[in-house]
């Protein structure tokens, strides 16, 4: 078994340089790697174009990037709670492109899949339309889409071997899965780091043919944005 | 005039044993609150969730386990958990049977706007967009007016749009309208106590009234 482990977030991002495009998994602050996200953060690389559903809060995950304006580019669904960003998109320092989040989904699987667009309904009609190429299918409108060109993935997984293989928990699956298969290069931070062996491929969500960096963060703060709750039952 | 809540109970009685609901941010959420006693409902999250439950016990919360609102809940028996592209994947391919959403604008052809303000309100359009291009069943919940008073229900729309002619149910605060594949605003209910030269008045697209109005119910 080809063994795919490194020693830390640092050493999985070594050649992490600037004005690279970077995929980053979670949804909204659920399911980010928070390891690597720090460590580019200590790294201070410049320039970098990120793919994430969301851009974090404006003191956690990809709004810390943000702070230090190491982002040149984001390419997001929704970034709504993040007043730093929101000023610097309205001020012009930073380029956005907002995608319909299917879309943006996507286009992460057709790179894993290695198919070079897709044909979404998403869109038709509005100014994510604008310069696109429109096919007729059976009397409806799609737009053709790429699938995203990304230098690296980055993604979170609960618990991960050796090989590289990802079993993810709950929710916070979402984005990490396909972007996990949309990376040149996809290093997987996990919870919990086991031997090859250890887990039941059937119960595999990827195979670690997609991941070529693994490693066993530390210290997840695993940030809830919104806590509700309902009161106990006497 | 309706609450939100109101707005929620009226909407909540469209839906109909063994559907599969996907609800939108801000009063479409409330719907859950009030789904009718007796029936099989599975609500879709599209962070990759079917079978959302209530929020959780206070202690019990779980930071891996959110809404689309980023809110922490629960799953149910019989819940299943996916990637986000099999999310909007079941979207798209109109496995789910009905969309509730909110939004800014909707004109009387059926366009919504609900993203984007210009140069004031940038936050994205999150799965809105392929929710509306796909969805076979569209309700929106929205306020009838903005709070200068203006009518949300127009000719044309003067936001960026979300999708185009997709939506065909209205519920307001005011009244439940059907836009008709021909174009206009067809009221089918008011609120109590509401006329229909109100909703008349709070209605800047075409406004369609046919015999007599009757009030909104909701037992």
């Amino acid at each position: 078994m080809i063994n795919k482990v490194v020693s830390g977030a640092e050493e999985a991002i070594k050649d992490i340089s600037d004005g690279v495009t970077i995929m980053l998994g979670g949804f909204g602050l659920c399911g980010i790697p928070e390891n690597c996200i720090n460590a580019l953060v200590n790294k201070q690389v410049k320039n970098l174009t990120c793919i994430s559903n969301n851009a974090g809060v404006d003191d956690f995950g990809i709004g810390l990037m943000l702070k230090q304006r190491q982002v040149k580019k984001m390419i997001s669904s929704y970034v709504g709670e993040n007043a730093e960003f929101e000023r610097q998109l309205l001020s012009g320092e930073l380029e956005v492109d907002l995608i319909p989040q299917g879309t943006l989904a996507t286009r992460c699987l057709a790179a894993g899949y290695g198919m070079p667009a897709i044909f979404t309904p998403a869109g038709v009609g509005t100014e994510v339309a604008e310069g696109k190429e429109v096919r007729n299918f059976d009397g409806k409108d799609y737009l053709m889409e790429y699938a995203f060109d990304a230098d690296f993935a980055i993604v979170k997984a609960w618990k991960g071997d050796t090989a590289g293989n990802l079993i993810f928990r709950s929710t916070s699956r979402n984005f990490n899965p396909v972007m996990a298969m949309a990376g040149k290069i996809t290093i997987a931070e996990v919870e919990e780091l086991v031997e090859a062996g250890e887990l039941d491929p059937d119960y595999i969500h990827t195979p670690g043919i997609y991941v070529h960096r693994i490693f066993q963060g530390k210290d997840y703060e695993k940030r809830i944005e919104q806590r509700t709750v309902r009161k106990s039952e006497v | 005039m309706f609450s939100k809540e109101e707005i929620a109970q009226r909407i909540a009685k469209e839906i109909k044993d063994g559907y599969y609901v996907n609800l939108g941010i801000g009063i479409p959420t409330l719907v859950a609150n009030y789904i009718p006693k007796g029936i099989n409902v599975v609500l879709q999250s599209e962070n990759g969730l079917l079978g959302m439950g209530p929020f959780p016990f206070e202690g019990e919360e779980d930071a891996d386990l959110i809404n689309a609102g980023k809110q922490t809940i629960t799953t149910l028996p019989g819940s299943s958990i996916f990637d986000s592209a099999m999310s909007f994947g079941m979207i798209r391919a109109q496995k789910v049977d009905l969309t509730i959403l909110g939004a800014m604008e909707v004109s009387e052809n059926g366009d919504i706007a609900n993203w984007k303000i210009p140069g004031k309100m940038v936050k994205g359009m999150g799965g809105a967009m392929d929710l509306v291009a796909s969805a076979k069943n569209i309700i929106v919940a929205m306020q009838h007016v903005n709070k200068a008073g203006e009518s949300k229900l127009l000719p044309k729309c003067t936001l960026p749009l979300t999708g185009v002619k997709c939506i065909k149910k209205i519920v307001t605060e005011l009244a439940v309208l059907d836009i008709l594949p021909e174009g206009g605003f067809k009221l089918l209910e008011r609120a109590p106590g509401v006329s229909v030269d109100f909703i008349q008045q709070a209605t800047a697209g075409r406004l369609i009234v046919e015999g007599e109005i009757p009030e909104m119910r909701l037992d």
